[in-house]
């Protein structure tokens, strides 16, 4: 239970379902601010007493459980390597992979219960042969297959999403406000939880320093100069302060980030485009990926899914979208969908430019 | 849902005894304020002046030393900032404290170190918690001439009862005032203020069976104390607000009905913890009393079992229990509900692995065999975190 309205309303439903439910608050951050600021930042003071709140109205037992050194382990320091080795990783994919659903899950079973409920958008549905799969919500704005994407078979079996089938978020917050819950007209959290002020950039800089470097081109002549390359992203078009204007006036797009020699290469958006991506890190939510399968690949919490081709080979699954994607970077995840059924998820080691395809 | 089967978290605050509540109740419906001149404002006042001495008389003080605040935590803010910007004053920055005390303590120092300029001389504590007079005697000849002393009477988590006529021995060897922070001993313990020589003493009502949000803070006449809260000039000046006859009253009933009969008392609950801590360490062989030892006489809070529970969270244990109706607690404070390791186990020398799997156990006016048996047949359930 986050204190938001989501969390609040899955609970709900959960105990009138039936279930015997207890709420637990997680405590990510080390030192919790105490207000809420808009849409930004979590875990505070505030944000805890919304959950509880809520628990009391729907007469379950509430607990904060402090988990914000794994939090800070598991993801806030992994966000900051991948940062640092080049990638572009999604925090909140690595929270579910290890805190909501292992260090919670764990918890929680060690102490008797038996599922994790939560008010992700996402359905976890029963196969005829008795299996889980994770499936798109209904409402498919709303959809947040993506991030749970990470969910092995064995997670899924103790997960709960109540939200899954509800037609639109707006519903959610009538419920909410029809049970008299506070979090009712709460906004909705954006960006990254731990980084309040919602400054990406200034907050990897504190932290890896902020040394100034080329910006180059495809053919490795320098463009310009940057502050800190490893708070770039694949496919970042704002915030380059680039000297000599491409030659066809065309505006350009970061491409590539190089830490080890602190370079942010830059092209046309034509360059931007992936024919093909891979990974040696992939999970899947049950049975292993097959050796060459057709699937939907998604590589962003809001992208759209594109029709693929994917193969198992060589310690690692090599995708191949029917039409390329735009500004994929290392680190980022890939969800691989049969229809609405998330197969699994793959880290993205390295891309393939479709031009070099071609 | 469970229903509410056993409390036993008194440390936390104790159920306002039947006596406490009506006098509260019935005080609160007579109109007055204690500072008016009329009639019924001299009503009030003798109501909150009867109270005060009622609270002396308990606390072995004069009357005019009893300065009633809203509870413990201000009374140790005044204590602790009022002397210390009194001796600052006259160049006096140091404040002795040892470690693990309670938080009311430690953030008002901290916060005197940050942006007032004192200067804080730790003191280390024994493996039970306890401040040697020795070493506040070294202590005191070592850092010259200090604003004050601070130093738990009883420590509210692990229950160690230091030596406070020692401690104040030393103290005022070194003519620097003592404070002692009593809200976990007055009730448990005799707490005798002009017997133990120390020249600040904190009381909170609600630790007794009284009334949240009134407390003590017992001023000798030679310590010089600046006040915190600016206003009316009420309680001798130090500290203004209106004054809260009705509470004072319940209090006073309070400390009354805690303080007769203290020892019967006292063997009832020692019975009552012995026989919770037997059954703790018969379904968790391998849990170790922190604190003090409970067989040896005054040493520790009569009310008071603390024990860690090796490979053990105490949160879970605490979740577990309080699945099964038991109420207890952790030990350590809580800030957003999130439970952090001990600093007073810390303070104590235990690795925080050790002293992550904490569980304070304490009993109080309420408490029954009842309370116990609840909590032996839940002790089973903590097998399968422990």
């Amino acid at each position: 239970m986050s204190g938001g309205v989501d969390s609040s309303v899955a609970a709900a439903r959960a105990v009138e379902a039936g279930h015997d439910v207890t709420g637990v608050h997680l405590a990510l951050n080390r030192n919790p601010g105490t207000l809420r600021e808009g849409s930004r930042g979590c875990c505070t003071v505030e944000d805890a007493l919304d959950a509880r709140r809520v628990a009391d109205v729907l007469g379950m037992p509430f607990y904060v459980w402090d988990f914000s050194d794994r939090f800070a382990e598991a993801v806030v320091d992994d966000f900051v390597a991948e940062y640092a080795a080049g990638r572009t990783p999604n925090p909140c994919l690595r929270c579910n992979e290890r805190i909501k659903f292992a260090a919670l899950l764990d918890r929680a079973v060690a102490l008797g219960f038996d599922a994790v409920c939560t008010g992700h958008y996402a359905l976890v549905r029963t196969s005829a042969d008795g299996r889980r799969e994770l499936h798109r919500a209904s409402d498919e704005a709303k959809d947040q297959s993506y991030v749970l994407g990470v969910l092995t078979g064995e997670q899924l079996a103790h997960a709960m999403f109540p939200l899954g089938e509800t037609p639109s978020k707006a519903l959610v917050r009538a419920e909410a406000e029809r049970r008299g819950l506070r979090t009712a007209r709460k906004p909705d959290s954006h960006d990254i939880c731990f980084i309040p002020d919602g400054d990406t950039r200034g907050w990897l800089a504190d932290r890896l320093g902020r040394a100034p470097g080329p910006v180059v081109d495809e053919a490795g002549e320098q463009v310009g100069r940057h502050d800190g390359a490893v708070a770039y992203t694949v496919g970042q078009r704002r915030g380059l302060s680039l000297e000599r204007p491409a030659p066809d006036g065309r505006p350009r797009f970061v491409l590539e980030v190089r830490p080890a020699t602190n370079t942010v290469v830059v092209g046309p958006k034509e360059s931007l485009a992936v024919g093909e991506l891979a990974g040696a890190r992939w999970s899947t939510t049950g049975e292993p990926l097959p050796e060459r399968f057709a699937c939907a690949v998604q590589v962003r919490a809001h992208a759209d899914p594109v029709p693929a081709t994917a193969a198992v080979t060589h310690g690692e699954v090599v995708v191949r979208p029917d039409e390329p994607i735009a500004g994929l970077a290392p680190g980022q995840s890939a969800v691989l969908y049969d229809g609405t059924r998330v197969l699994g998820q793959v880290t993205v080691d390295r891309t393939v430019a479709a031009t070099a395809l071609a | 849902m469970q229903v509410m089967a056993a409390y036993l978290d008194h440390a936390a605050g104790s159920p306002m005894r039947a006596a406490a509540a009506a006098a509260l109740v019935e005080a609160l419906g007579r109109a007055g304020n204690p500072s008016s001149v009329h009639r019924h404002g001299q009503a009030a006042r003798a109501m909150l002046e009867d109270a005060r001495e009622r609270l002396a008389a308990l606390l072995d003080c004069a009357p005019l030393d009893v300065v009633l605040t809203s509870g413990g935590t201000e009374s140790v803010n005044l204590a602790i900032t009022g002397a210390y910007r009194a001796g600052a004053a006259a160049g006096r920055r140091g404040v002795l404290a040892p470690g693990g005390e309670h938080a009311a303590t430690v953030e008002t120092i901290d916060a005197l170190v940050s942006s007032e300029g004192a200067e804080l001389v730790p003191l280390p504590v024994d493996g039970d918690g306890r401040l040697s007079p020795a070493v506040l005697t070294g202590a005191l000849d070592e850092h010259g001439a200090p604003a004050l002393v601070t130093a738990l009477w009883a420590n509210n988590e692990v229950g160690t009862v230091n030596d406070v006529p020692a401690l104040a021995g030393a103290a005022r060897a070194a003519a620097v005032p003592l404070h002692v922070d009593a809200v976990a001993a007055f009730g448990s313990v005799p707490v005798r203020f002009r017997a133990s020589g120390a020249a600040l003493l904190s009381v909170s009502a609600h630790k007794v069976g009284g009334p949240p949000g009134i407390g003590a803070l017992v001023v000798d006449r030679s310590v010089r104390l600046e006040p915190v809260l600016h206003g009316g000039g009420q309680e001798r000046g130090l500290r203004s607000g209106t004054q809260q006859a009705a509470a004072a009253r319940a209090f006073a009933v309070a400390a009354e009905a805690a303080t007769e009969d203290l020892e019967r008392e006292a063997d009832r609950l020692r019975r009552l913890r012995d026989r919770a801590l037997a059954g703790v360490l018969a379904a968790l062989p391998g849990a170790v009393v922190r604190g003090a030892d409970p067989a040896v006489p005054g040493a520790r809070l009569p009310g008071n079992l603390h024990l860690t529970v090796p490979g053990a969270n105490g949160e879970d244990l605490l979740l577990l229990l309080d699945m099964a109706g038991v109420s207890v607690s952790t030990g350590s404070a809580c800030l957003a509900g999130v439970a952090r390791v001990s600093p007073v186990l810390l303070a104590m020398g235990l690795p925080a692995e050790e002293a992550r799997g904490a569980l304070r156990i304490t009993f109080g006016h309420s408490s029954t065999e009842a309370d116990v048996d609840a909590l032996l047949a839940a002790l089973p359930a903590l097998a399968a975190v422990a």
